[in-house]
Parts: structure tokens; C-alpha cells; sequence
């Protein structure tokens, strides 16, 4: 565990998830939140659990970000909050 | 200060992962999009799993996998198998040459258990989706108090 590299992680990722909250576009919400994916990603493979950081990587970041964006296609992409 | 150093510094990560989860709750309960609220429960579930992972972190260890001794390792397995009736002294030191330590690894049972906890996450996400779209369907919103509204006036939906 590097501890710099952490914090620097740590720090981002609650930055994007407060954006990916506080955004009115549905559409840039589940890409900022697949940002976040991917740093959790990088802060798997730093603590050493490889598995879990490839499954997140494609499963995380890859298959919810397509989910996400093909309800917000079928549906509405504004938000209202 | 001095709680700082000794209670907030040490396990900053903890703190962190705590903050990530009251995000997430927090846009579970107050937002009013039903998207936005995948999103927090999206938020609250990789912190948890984060906590987990990170509980199988140890000082100075390396990812769960032997790299060397693959041979030699096989051997000793196959011998202490044909083996059983060995002195006592005698197997204790030849298991000691080719021990692991398991200080230099870090703990794969944490990473294991929340391999599982992902891909039940990412199947929670995609029946909540399918059913907001539904919902969408019914009702032409997503909004959460305007669905209350039209399910007040006796609008589409009840009848399922």
C-alpha cells in the first residue's frame, strides 16, 4: 500500500462521486461515475487484489456505465435534482 | 490535534470509505431522480467493498500469487503425500524449508468474497434499471414526487 498514491485516489474518488450527485445531466452522471469505476480500479490493483480490479474494471466500469446509458436513452436524460 | 493524529491519520482510508457510504446513503434518500438514487447505492456498495479489500492489506505484501518454489513446492506436496507415517522432527523441517509466509501475501479471502459482492451489485443495479424503465413507461417520469403525484390522482400503473 502506497500511501501517497492512496490518498491522491481517495481524494478523487470523492470528488467524483459528489459530481456524479450534484450533475443535471443523467448522461454525464454515468460517465463521471464510470471515472469512478475506474479509480476504484486503480486503488484494487495498488492494495493488491488484481482479481477484484480487472472484475470491477469490466463489470463496474464496462457492463452498469452501458446499462446506465441505455435506460437513460430509453428514458429521460434530465434530471430534476 | 492529538486525536487526529492518533485516530484519523493512521486509518485515513476508513474515514474515507465512511464518507463515500454517507454519499451514497445521502443521494439514496434525498434525491429525487430514480436514476441519481442507483447512482448513490452504486456509490454506497463500492464503499463497502472497498472497506472489505482493504482489511486484507498487509505492510510491505505483494498480490496473492507464488512466482517461484513452483517446482520445488509440487515435489514437497507429492512427498509429505506418499509419506504419512514421518517422524514428527522430521516433517516440521522439511515443511519449514518450503513454507509460505504468509506475512509477504496479501489476504485473498476478503478479495474473493467481494468478487462475488460485484457482480451481485452490478445484477441488483440492472433489475432496478429494467424496472425504472418500466416505471417510465407507466408513468412518463422519473422523478419520484411526480410518480407519487400521478399514483394519487389514480393514475396509470396500479393496475399491474
Amino acid at each position: 500500500m502506497i500511501v501517497s498514491f492512496d490518498l491522491v485516489i481517495l481524494v478523487f474518488l470523492i470528488i467524483t462521486a459528489a459530481i456524479s450527485l450534484r450533475v443535471r445531466d443523467l448522461l454525464s452522471a454515468a460517465m463521471i461515475l464510470g471515472v469512478y469505476s475506474f479509480l476504484i480500479c486503480l486503488l484494487w490493483a495498488e492494495m493488491g487484489a488484481v482479481d477484484v480490479a480487472f472484475t470491477e474494471a469490466a463489470v463496474g466500469a464496462g457492463v452498469s456505465t452501458v446499462f446506465m446509458i441505455a435506460t437513460i436513452y430509453h428514458t429521460r436524460r434530465r434530471s430534476s435534482d | 490535534m492529538e486525536f487526529i493524529q492518533n485516530s484519523v491519520l493512521p486509518h485515513f482510508n476508513y474515514w474515507v470509505y465512511v464518507i463515500l457510504m454517507m454519499i451514497g446513503l445521502y443521494a439514496m434518500i434525498t434525491k429525487k431522480n430514480l436514476v441519481k438514487k442507483l447512482i448513490g447505492m452504486t456509490i454506497f456498495q463500492t464503499a463497502i467493498i472497498l472497506f472489505y479489500v482493504s482489511i486484507g492489506v498487509k505492510t510491505g505484501s505483494t498480490i496473492p500469487i507464488l512466482e517461484h518454489h513452483a517446482e520445488e513446492h509440487g515435489e514437497a506436496v507429492t512427498d509429505t503425500g506418499g509419506h504419512h507415517e514421518e517422524a514428527p522432527g522430521e516433517h516440521e523441517s522439511h515443511d519449514s524449508i518450503h513454507a509460505v509466509d504468509p506475512d509477504h501475501f496479501a489476504n485473498p479471502l476478503p478479495h474473493v468474497l467481494m468478487l462475488t459482492a460485484i457482480v451481485v451489485g452490478v445484477s441488483t443495479l440492472g433489475v432496478a434499471l429494467a424496472i425504472s424503465q418500466s416505471i417510465y413507461k407507466d408513468f412518463g417520469t422519473l422523478e419520484e414526487h411526480e410518480i407519487l403525484e400521478k399514483i394519487k390522482q389514480g393514475g396509470p400503473g396500479i393496475d399491474v
